[in-house]
């Protein structure tokens, strides 16, 4: 008998219509307002910290409604913006330093649901609001700052090994050149050189009477400091962010040289650019051994620190008594790794100075072999805090944290490390620290998109209703021309929508406002298909086929007709996907989404309903 | 309800001169208008910066435009956005300038313009490098989905089809293109996103028609190439209106309902989508016919030696 389903091709579609709208479903339950708190370093987000913010929040009044930990976070929602602000301030008193308190809309997403995986979608800034921050790394001065170090290196070489050199200088086509005034003392020269710089290219020239020998990065050297120069800024950059207390943001890499960083929900964007552009330093200092007593100690907190020290804090906020006199800077560290150390098996820090820092370190660690040195990180943060009447005040202020004692066992060189530190975890930590607190490449921001709150709300609004009118109207259109098949089809293109929803859920794809144009546009193109079908059983009735017979051919006839178009539209669509940018992208996801789940509903899903109605017994006339 | 109750038999080909004389002019003109006028392309490919605030109530432009220009935006463009409240700032790409404070400052600057309160609605700032890197890209795209489109429907179709499908696009981007560049809209990147829609459903609607033509040639044994054409014109002439026409609908409830971000999207839609009927009909048939597609390239292979032709 034609037109019946087997029993199995109901239920699956029956089936596909239930698991969609259940993964659809939690974008329907909004958002509540939530603090999020967040470690910094050092601090631990556990049940304990839990127990007390909530104690503390409900003495101060507020209603906490739920509070979960996850990856090292904790929420807790709210029935309003309200008490949500006057809990973050609860927070932040109650925590203090070593945490980030955060504002944060969480999704209201019932349990069940939740333990189902079914979320809701990712909204693009463009909806909720926020800033987003493409940074270019300065590569070229990434390049520029390599060389200078090797050209410093390369003075300090040969004054050591007292070799005469004419003039180290830097060179238009690129690298350096160091003149001779002799090939003696070139070769002498070339031969220790190149033993020291292994990355660079070294070709010999005579310009002039001068003997040169010029020095260029190898294509590799070059492209490995392009990289450590990438990864150096977008850890800094992860640092600051976290300390911005911003919830869920994005730090990307974005091809060879660039960041983009999304903070969803910002609008101070003068602090943020602040913030991301804080600038840190580290400092190496001998520990004042002769006031490292705890009766020296409780003197300086007391006040009475001795005439060549300064007090200091780690992170833990021990004090300690550091020489007043600075070894070095960060400024001379090229680069800080962590690593195991072959001799002791105990995770380590590998620092490699430039010439100069290496100079420095080796003339003052030699007398103090046997002391302890220790690192200081210094921020230079801007951040902002109530003043006396209430009102927000800016204030820039100075952090300075020792974040690493360890005593010298050897006179240091160019290449040296700390060891005895307790896991690779604070190995990794203290590396990342030195590297954030090392010279990095400039950068600078290419690109910055803002969305004020209201225009976020705004678009969302906006897309909602002209989605439903869009889908209202073709609806209605699609009743008044095809009567009863004409119902079956936008019952289709209903369940069209739900499906892209429930798959862009799936993905945890992100919904731009030309996402919704996309979402939108696809319901005009998913009813393309019904159109086809339709139109073609209409012919067939005319040419006299019985109605079943038409309903058969109609939806044979126009399935490969649909596939051509639905494929050249995913391909224009892929090819849009390819171009990459935010909003654009999410226009294409879209709309390929909203296509392949059309051939589902429009093809599939209203031959099961038309079947189930007309199929299998003798039908005189259809309603089309 | 039908639009056509019984076969309509429109000699479409009929027309066909007509409609590549119309056709050609439209591009000519849409051609010298890109050529020497070009588009007014938005911040995304020239960079540059736009800055959308709201004042708390309406404000003149002028005020606006004075207090820029005592900051040093003499070169600001200023322009009501949507409602009299909003007011757009465009400003060219400054080399030299610190692009990060550029908002923060214009920010600063509108709030002297009135008494009213100012909400900061959104900044963009697009670096010129980024601004030729999109253009690039954008090309790039754009042309990458014409190749493969060619390759598709050559695929599915035969060669002079395919070529003539993509003549058809070639002619309703240019037209889009060109309605942009006579009429001065912002041409932005959600205009470029809706000039790739535009490609996917004029094609969308070629094939449909295309389908229906090598269709007829197999079904229907008489009758000259023109006629089997029209036939196939006619048989999808009600699927063409219909989907337009819902298409359209749609159309118009983003235009009406999803805001000013939108509206050079909504445009360029709406344009192709109006062409993109048109051209499937009058350019991509009439260029099959013209390029001489007959019955024997559409027939379905036959066996070896069966093929008597030379």
């Amino acid at each position: 008998m034609l037109n019946r389903y087997p029993l199995w091709k109901y239920l699956m579609v029956v089936g596909v219509l239930l698991v969609g709208a259940l993964y659809a479903l939690p974008n329907l339950y909004g958002e509540e307002p939530a603090i999020q708190v967040s470690a910094l370093r050092g601090a631990q987000v556990d049940a304990a910290l839990e127990q007390r913010l909530l104690d503390a929040l409900r003495a101060a009044g507020t209603n906490p409604q739920g509070s979960e930990v996850s990856e090292g976070r904790l929420l807790v929602r709210f029935l309003g913006t309200e008490e949500q602000l006057k809990a973050q301030d609860v927070a932040r008193t109650t925590l203090g330093d070593g945490f980030v308190v955060a504002l944060n809309l969480a999704p209201a997403t019932p349990g069940w649901l939740q333990a189902l995986n079914a979320l809701p979608m990712y909204l693009g800034l463009d909806l909720r609001g926020g800033v987003h921050f493409l940074l270019e790394v300065d590569m070229p001065a990434a390049v520029r700052q390599a060389d200078e170090r090797y050209m410093n290196d390369a003075r300090s070489l040969l004054r050591e090994e007292k070799i005469r050199y004419k003039a180290v200088t830097r060179r238009e086509d690129g690298g350096f050149s160091v003149a001779f005034a002799d090939a003696a003392e070139r070769a002498k020269a070339e031969e220790r050189l190149r033993r020291a710089f292994g990355d660079l290219a070294v070709t010999q020239e005579e310009v002039g009477g001068d003997y040169l020998l010029w020095f260029r990065l190898t294509e590799p050297a070059v492209r490995a400091i392009k990289h450590f120069a990438l990864h150096q800024n977008l850890t800094t950059l992860r640092n600051r962010v976290n300390e911005l207390g911003v919830a869920e943001p994005v730090i990307q890499q974005q091809g060879e040289s660039r960041v983009v960083v999304q903070l969803p929900g910002v609008q101070d964007t003068a602090r943020a650019k602040e913030i991301l552009g804080a600038t840190a330093t580290l400092e190496f200092r001998m520990v004042d051994e002769e006031h490292a007593g705890p009766k020296d100690i409780e003197e300086a907190l007391a006040g009475r620190v001795p005439v060549n020290a300064r007090l200091y804090r780690d992170r833990d906020g021990r004090a300690i008594l550091l020489d007043k006199r600075v070894i070095i800077t960060g400024d001379y560290i090229t680069d800080a790794a962590s690593g195991i150390e072959q001799q002791s098996g105990t995770p380590a820090v590998f620092i490699t100075l430039d010439g100069r820092g290496a100079g420095i370190m080796s003339d003052r660690s030699k007398d103090n072999v046997g002391k302890r040195m220790a690192v200081v990180f210094i921020e230079n943060k801007s951040e902002t805090r109530r003043g006396a009447d209430g009102e927000p005040v800016r204030v820039k202020r100075t952090v300075e944290e020792v974040i690493n004692v360890a005593v010298i066992r050897e006179r240091l060189g160019k290449r040296f490390q700390i060891s005895g530190l307790d896991d690779p975890e604070e190995a990794r930590n203290l590396a990342l620290l030195l590297r954030a607190g090392a010279l990095a490449a400039p950068m600078e921001i290419a690109e910055e998109r803002t969305v004020g709150p209201s225009l976020g709300a705004d678009n969302v609004r906006q897309g909602f209703l002209a989605s439903v009118t869009g889908l209202a109207l073709s609806f209605l259109f699609m009743i008044t021309y095809y009567r009863f098949f004409g119902l079956v089809a936008g019952m289709a293109l209903l369940f069209n929508v739900v499906l892209t929803l429930a798959v862009m859920s799936m993905l945890q794809a992100t919904l731009t406002l030309p996402g919704i144009a996309g979402i939108v546009l696809s319901v005009g193109m998913a009813v393309d298909a019904n159109v086809l079908i339709y139109e073609r059983v209409r012919e067939e009735l005319r040419n006299g086929t019985t109605p079943q017979a038409a309903i058969h051919a109609g939806y044979e006839r126009a399935f490969g007709t649909i596939l051509d178009s639905n494929v050249t539209t995913i391909i224009a669509a892929l090819a849009l996907f390819g171009l990459g940018s935010g909003p654009i992208k999410g226009f294409a996801v879209t709309l390929i989404i909203g296509i392949a789940t059309s051939m589902f509903t429009a093809i599939i899903g209203t031959r099961a309903v038309i079947n189930l109605i007309y199929g299998g017994r003798r039908v005189a006339a259809l309603s089309i | 309800m039908e639009f056509f109750k019984l076969k309509t038999h429109i000699d479409f080909m009929r027309w066909r001169h007509a409609a590549f004389t119309l056709s050609g002019t439209l591009t000519v003109i849409a051609l010298l208008f890109l050529g020497f006028r070009g588009l007014n392309l938005g911040i995304d490919f020239t960079g540059g910066s736009v800055i959308e605030v709201s004042y708390a109530e309406a404000v003149d432009l002028e005020p606006v435009r004075a207090a820029l220009a005592r900051n040093g935006f003499e070169d600001a463009i200023v322009q009501h956005f949507g409602t009299a409240r909003d007011v757009l700032v465009r400003l060219a790409p400054r080399p030299g300038v610190e692009q990060k404070q550029l908002g923060d400052r214009v920010l600063e600057a509108l709030r002297g313009a009135s008494s009213a309160g100012v909400e900061l609605r959104r900044v963009e700032v697009v670096g010129p490098q980024i601004g030729e890197e999109i253009t690039e890209q954008g090309g790039l795209a754009m042309l990458a989905a014409l190749a493969a489109i060619l390759v598709y429907v050559s695929l599915r179709f035969e060669f002079r089809f395919a070529l003539g499908s993509v003549l058809a696009l070639f002619h309703d981007v240019i037209i889009v293109l060109g309605f942009f560049a006579v009429t001065w809209i912002e041409f932005d990147l959600t205009a470029f996103a809706a000039i790739l829609a535009v490609i996917g459903y004029s094609l969308n609607d070629t094939i449909v028609v295309y389908d229906r033509i090598r269709e007829d040639f197999r079904k229907v044994r008489r009758g000259s190439t023109i006629e089997i054409v029209n036939l196939a014109l006619n048989e999808t002439l009600s699927r063409t209106v219909m989907t337009g026409v819902t298409t359209l609908l749609v159309l118009f409830a983003l235009m009406a309902f999803g805001g000013e971000l939108l509206h050079s999207f909504t445009i360029a839609l709406l344009v192709g989508v109006l062409f993109g009927m048109y051209s499937s009909i009058y350019v991509a048939s009439a260029l099959a016919l013209a390029l001489g597609v007959s019955r024997a390239d559409l027939m379905p292979a036959q066996k070896e030696g069966a093929d008597t032709r030379p």
